[in-house]
């Protein structure tokens, strides 16, 4: 990708996932002139400080007021400014849903939603400040691109996709510093199109945001303890889904598990049942998420272990579903 | 800009001529929302006939001023204002409401030409305003934003936190409107959920408060000027206290007219009522102006 990020590993792991987001945001506000910041007294939550210092007067803090922060930013962006607004998943999706709907998406207007904090990350805050559906919300909204980035990298990527490509995105990053999955940002990001992580034939474990990382360590593990070749997808784009990434999966490996940190109704699970379904072809099926319940309190890595959507927790699952049968044949008739 | 007599007829003219352009509509649409298009459309055609830059031939150009309609369900008043300014073709107020058309209760800026922010779910327009506002600034443009806030939508706390936001940032280029006709769907403000004191509001939010007689071109005129002045870093927010229905005998001040039907006896008997409203109002200009 052009203009893409140099930074080393080191450097990855020496900036949390919102803190890069934090220096997209200065590189998009250098280059582009029309590139504002908005928030709601969560400037040094969600590391756009920076911009803030460098832009004085392209930045916002409306204060706490979601609702109001949404409604400027449509306004801005109708009036031909790139508004980027930030806070935390759970207001951005829940306190000011009305105003994402109509204002940014119903109107289509040319804004991008920096969601931080989402699901489970900002754990021991206990469930006011969990973002657990999320998704839900947002993938039932026209208009809107989601993007839940699995690491650093990759939510740069994001963003300067998310600048690229006309129209309202939300870009789900976490609290604090991800696993770091990628080793630049130069591994063919591209919008609505999963990155397969681990090629394999046995099982396709299709993972978003912090699971993915989690999703490739179980993978490594089961190759060498289960001789299992299991295939991973990094599905950054919850929508649009790649239903080709899922149909292949289907085909070639007649087993799949998704893994989010969100609940199980309504997130990746249900958008790649969704495609399984529609295809009318069938397999083995386990959604690991948060099962419909509020998430317990904690550090993100202990609620992760406790919900089993950890490299730990997946493998289990990776197993359990291993034990299922299906036909080698090609004859669909047969199956219930 | 001082209004004269012969401007001031002309826009008595033009007022009259949209309220029964707003009657006709309502009566191709089968009902609709008379009574809160009727108490703004003083206002409405103020704005678009004497105060906004724009250009009917370049709907989107930069510069224009802007119209954030925030009372969306007035739209069977904004329509036809629209319709008659040339930015859409009238013969669409023909499908208002209807199945297939472009034009719902609550107008799309992405379908209806003219249209600036797409309304409806109320509490929404005044922050979209100061964001129009606040871009002007960053843009560099000297556009004027006005924005017309429903008065019992003043209960949606949104627009508390716009007007904080307004204050706080000194948007002054942005000119905001309350039509204060005093009923809402379940009845009179009042008793559904008190707004008063509501000058004192916007006052304590850090606003500079115009209350007028919103059904008098003269003083809406005034009041736009005295904003459009304005050298302080207080925003000004104009109190149009309205009739419901104004115009409309058997409609005036009913709240239970935030939306109804019109059969062909009740078109005649208000388009009756609109002769004699304009007929009263063209002797007011004729005493008063001078």
């Amino acid at each position: 990708m052009a203009g893409a990020l140099t930074y080393t590993a080191v450097d990855s792991t020496s900036l949390s996932t919102a803190e890069i987001y934090g220096q997209a945001l200065v590189e998009l506000g250098r280059a582009h002139p029309e590139v504002v910041a908005l928030t709601a007294d969560l400037a040094k939550s969600t590391k756009i400080g920076d911009f803030q210092k460098e832009f004085p007067d392209r930045f916002f803090n409306v204060g706490i007021a979601e609702q109001d922060m949404f409604g400027i930013a449509a306004g801005m962006a109708r009036a031909g400014l790139v508004p980027f607004l930030s806070s935390f998943s759970v207001f951005t999706s829940l306190r000011a849903a009305d105003q994402l709907h109509t204002d940014l998406c119903y109107q289509n207007v040319n804004a991008k939603v920096i969601a931080t904090h989402s699901g489970t990350s900002f754990g021991q805050a206990g469930s006011t400040h969990h973002a657990i559906c999320d998704f839900a919300v947002t993938r039932g909204i026209p208009n809107l691109t989601v993007i839940c980035p699995a690491d650093g990298y990759e939510t740069y990527n994001a963003v300067m996709t998310a600048y690229q490509t006309p129209g309202p995105f939300y870009i789900r990053i976490n609290r604090g510093f991800d696993r770091v999955l990628y080793k630049d940002t130069n591994y063919g990001f591209e919008l609505g199109k999963a990155v397969t992580i681990n090629e394999g034939t046995d099982l396709t474990i299709i993972a978003t945001g912090s699971c993915v990382f989690q999703a490739f360590e179980a993978a490594k593990f089961l190759e060498v303890n289960d001789g299992l070749k299991v295939r991973v997808l990094d599905m950054h784009t919850i929508k649009p889904i790649d239903r080709d990434a899922i149909l292949k999966a289907v085909m070639d490996t007649r087993r799949i598990i998704t893994v989010e940190d969100h609940n199980i109704i309504g997130g990746l699970g249900s958008a790649v049942a969704e495609v399984v379904v529609e295809s009318g072809k069938g397999c083995a099926f386990k959604k690991l998420g948060i099962p419909d319940q509020f998430a317990p309190i904690g550090l993100h890595e202990d609620i992760m272990s406790m919900l089993g959507i950890d490299s730990n927790g997946i493998i289990n699952a990776v197993r359990d579903l291993m034990k299922m049968d299906f036909e080698e044949d090609d004859d669909w008739d047969d199956e219930a | 800009m001082s209004l004269s007599k012969q401007e001031w007829l002309a826009l008595e003219k033009k007022a009259h001529e949209l309220r029964l352009l707003c009657l006709d509509t309502t009566s191709w649409a089968g009902s609709g929302h008379i009574g809160g298009g009727m108490s703004c459309m003083d206002l409405l055609t103020v704005l678009y006939h004497k105060y906004m830059r724009i250009r009917v031939e370049e709907p989107q150009w930069p510069d224009r001023d802007r119209f954030i309609l925030s009372k969306g369900h007035a739209g069977i008043a904004y329509a036809p204002v629209l319709c008659d300014l040339g930015f859409n073709d009238p013969e669409m107020l023909k499908t208002f409401n209807l199945s297939g058309s472009k034009m719902g209760i609550h107008l799309d800026s992405n379908k209806v030409v003219g249209v600036d922010a797409s309304t409806g779910s109320l509490g929404h327009g005044l922050p979209i305003a100061v964001g129009t506002a606040l871009a002007a600034r960053v843009l560099g443009k000297d556009y004027i934003t006005y924005c017309l806030l429903g008065d019992g939508e003043c209960d949606e706390g949104s627009n508390w936190e716009a007007a904080m936001a307004a204050s706080h940032f000194k948007v002054t280029n942005l000119i905001s409107f309350v039509d204060r006709n005093e009923c809402m769907i379940d009845g009179k403000t009042e008793d559904v959920m008190k707004l008063e004191p509501f000058t004192d509001k916007w006052e304590a939010f850090g606003f500079i408060v115009k209350d007028i007689d919103g059904q008098n071109i003269k003083e809406i005129c005034d009041a736009i000027d005295f904003a459009l002045a304005n050298k302080t870093d207080k925003p000004v927010m104009i109190i149009l206290h309205t009739k419901k229905g104004a115009g409309i005998d058997f409609m005036e001040g009913n709240y239970v007219w935030h939306y109804g039907a019109i059969n062909e006896e009740k078109y005649n008997q208000a388009k009756a009522s609109l002769e004699k409203y304009y007929a009263a109002r063209v002797a007011r200009v004729e005493k008063e102006a001078q």
